[in-house]
């Protein structure tokens, strides 16, 4: 297959959800990355070695991945669209580089393939157990958009989508696979180039002099510039002003690290995506993401059939968080199923936003396999037992 | 009566910001006015040049030149600067950074970047200790003088930083003390126009924390002890380069390839360009036609 003038692979292809973020990246204008290798998510940057050289882009392999997550950025300063790529352990390491793009507001993307853990864990098998990482792993306070891909189509679409967000909200966007996810191969459709919208880094027009930094629009996001083009800028991890020069007192703190946590909260609906089923009149709902919304469709199916009214409510967005609809979700269902491979993440945040309106049951699962669609057709039958609202199937139903 | 002439280096400092956070008789100050005239001298573009650090009092030094400057995480200049010059092959990028920023928490980073002969001049200023922190021990610190960390002395081995730098592949490696302000200076303006990997140590008093610590007296006490125990001895085998503990100070320029190793940047295109053919294209910075007006590109 060949390239377009664009380096888009357009048509139908037969890939892996790695493989389909490295083309999502070449999509969304990404020229750049830096990495280090780790499973399961080191066939997106083997595939972009494989490809940029095709679309000029540049690959660099690093001695870490602390030097990977920070190249990136510097990459980001010179004036690329740059990706960084790795799974649990990698993501560890880049925690530090996270928040420096967060206080930077470096628009940038960043994958984490999600695989068992703590520490070394499940090398090659599947978990959830990175999301709340995703949102608390850097330290200080801050905020971050984290996507989650179900499908290899997603892991396509998405990636643009975080490019897009990046850039329109000056912020780095997590895209929070799983190693099923990532390694699931199915049909993924590439559209041709005019028919993607790509959002384009929104770089200043004013002059030299005139251009500050870190002054917000009022959307609260600052314009964006990079190096060589004579403002003079300066960057820093330390507590800034507008012009970006440290300032380390607790006023300009608070300016600062409330715009950027603003930034992302009060612009949530642009932001928030979620996929819902049979939503109307359901008793049960399930909330899931990633590969275990696709097991969950399996136990709802089984619990349709016997006349239980649930239906699902899928995390596009895992951060921001969809607390309205959430709440809105909680007064109309007695129940909400929430099956995660992880011993109980996302579910705490369902807790919190749902404040005790409905019944929240964790269907929890250490890692290393997905679920078996029976254990959270259990959870759904039982919430549905509890609440009276199981009925037997009617004859005719049979 | 005719007006002063301006001091060349000014247009190169951020002078609002001003007076700067180094302690009197620090020799971090020193080094930017020798890197300011260097590069006043050379005669590169103001807006070409970017300059990264990394974390500590030499890390300051980026936010202080009225260039494009990146003030990094511990350790990581190497790295961002890896990215930037990579992205932007058309910016000189300087990294000036401290022994502890570079050569311990970012040790990896340096030896990688001289490795892949990445077009970058590094500038480190080695103070022997962390200033910014309270005067620990670095792998510079030489046995046994006394650091926070080590009350009753030092006892590791110090890295030798010449050597490490020119083993690791670097393209040009030498080293002044804040002493020889025109060598240094002019070495600087010579790197400059190098390509690959440079790496510039310079000595450097810290009378906080390094002197005073060690009873070694005052900063122009330690400028007396650089003039008399300095030898200049350019092309000296790096081996030889070893700093003791108030021991003579091999100095001067020791390396100098000057373009007879590739970049990484030109063997990439080399490679890729042999086996690719004409299906190579390469990457030859950011578009400008990228850059547009407020509204656009808005959601």
């Amino acid at each position: 297959m060949k390239p377009d003038s664009r380096g888009l692979l357009s048509g139908r292809l037969f890939i892996d959800g790695d493989h389909a973020c490295a083309e999502g990246a070449i999509a969304a204008g990404c020229r750049f990355t830096a990495g280090y290798p780790i499973t399961p998510s080191t066939e997106v940057v083997e595939r972009l070695a494989q490809r940029f050289p095709f679309v000029g882009g540049t690959f660099i392999q690093m001695e870490d991945e602390l030097a990977a997550s920070i190249t990136v950025l510097g990459a980001v300063w010179g004036g690329a669209k740059a990706i960084c790529v790795t799974s649990g352990p990698g993501f560890s390491l880049m925690m530090e580089h996270l928040g420096y793009a967060a206080m930077t507001e470096t628009p940038v993307v960043f994958i984490d393939v999600q695989r068992g853990g703590p520490s070394t864990g499940l090398p090659t098998l599947p978990a959830q157990g990175d999301m709340m990482q995703a949102r608390w792993g850097t330290h200080g306070d801050c905020r971050f958009i984290a996507l989650c891909p179900s499908s290899p189509q997603e892991c396509f679409d998405l990636t643009i989508e975080a490019f897009n967000l990046s850039e329109r909200f000056r912020t780095p966007v997590l895209l929070m696979m799983d190693e099923v996810v990532g390694h699931m191969t199915e049909r993924v459709v590439i559209p041709s180039a005019d028919d993607l919208d790509i959002v384009p880094r929104r770089y200043t027009d004013k002059a030299p002099g005139e251009f500050k930094l870190f002054e917000p629009r009022d959307d609260l996001v600052p314009d964006m510039c990079r190096a060589g083009q004579g403002h003079r800028i300066h960057l820093t991890g330390l507590t800034h002003d507008e012009r970006g020069y440290p300032v380390l007192n607790a006023d300009t703190q608070d300016r600062l690290v409330r715009r950027l946590a603003d930034k992302i909260e009060r612009n949530a609906a642009q932001i928030v995506r979620v996929e819902e089923r049979n939503l109307d009149g359901a008793d049960i709902a399930v909330v899931a993401y990633g590969i275990t919304a696709r097991i969950a469709e399996r136990a709802i199916e089984m619990a349709r059939a016997q006349g239980i009214q649930v239906g699902s409510l899928r995390l596009i967005t895992a951060w921001p968080f969809p607390t309205e609809r959430l709440q809105r979700l909680a007064s109309e269902v007695s129940a909400i199923v929430v099956p995660e491979l992880n011993l109980g993440q996302m579910v705490l945040e369902v807790e919190r936003v749902v404040a005790g309106r409905c019944r929240v049951i964790s269907v929890d699962h250490a890692g290393g396999t997905v679920h078996l669609p029976k254990q959270i057709h259990a959870a759904i039958e039982s919430a549905a037992r509890e609440a009276g609202v199981m009925r037997l199937p009617l004859a005719s139903e049979r | 009566m005719s007006p002063t002439p301006e001091n060349p280096v000014r247009k190169l400092l951020r002078t609002e910001r001003m007076p700067s956070i180094w302690c009197p008789g620090c020799g971090i100050g020193t080094t930017v006015n020798c890197f300011a005239r260097a590069l006043a001298e050379n005669g590169k573009r103001q807006d070409e040049l970017a300059v990264v650090s990394g974390i500590g009092c030499t890390g300051r030094v980026a936010g202080y030149l009225d260039l494009d400057s990146f003030h990094t995480t511990h350790g990581r200049a190497l790295p961002f600067a890896t990215g930037l010059k990579l992205a932007n092959p058309k910016l000189d990028v300087v990294v000036y950074s401290g022994d502890g920023d570079l050569t311990a928490i970012g040790g990896n980073h340096l030896i990688h970047a001289a490795r892949r002969n990445l077009d970058l001049l590094c500038i480190c200023v080695n103070n022997l200790t962390y200033g910014m922190t309270g005067g620990q021990l670095t792998p510079t610190t030489p046995q046994p003088a006394i650091a926070s960390t080590t009350p009753y002395g030092a006892f590791e081995p110090t890295f030798n930083l010449p050597r490490l730098a020119a083993s690791s592949g670097a393209s040009y490696v030498a080293r002044w003390t804040t002493f020889h302000v025109r060598q240094l200076t002019k070495t600087i303006r010579e790197a400059l126009d190098r390509k690959g990997f440079r790496f510039i140590e310079i000595l450097s008093p810290c009378p906080t924390l390094f002197l005073r610590r060690n009873r070694l007296g005052e900063a122009i006490d330690e400028m007396r002890f650089y003039r008399e125990n300095s030898v200049i001895k350019n092309f000296a085998e790096t081996r030889e380069a070893e700093l003791g503990y108030r021991d003579s100070i091999l100095v001067g320029k020791f390396v100098d390839l000057d373009r007879s190793r590739p970049t990484w940047r030109e063997a990439y295109a080399a490679r890729h360009a042999e086996v690719l053919g004409d299906r190579f294209i390469r990457w030859t910075g950011p578009a400008e036609d990228e850059v547009r007006g407020p509204g656009e590109g808005e959601a």
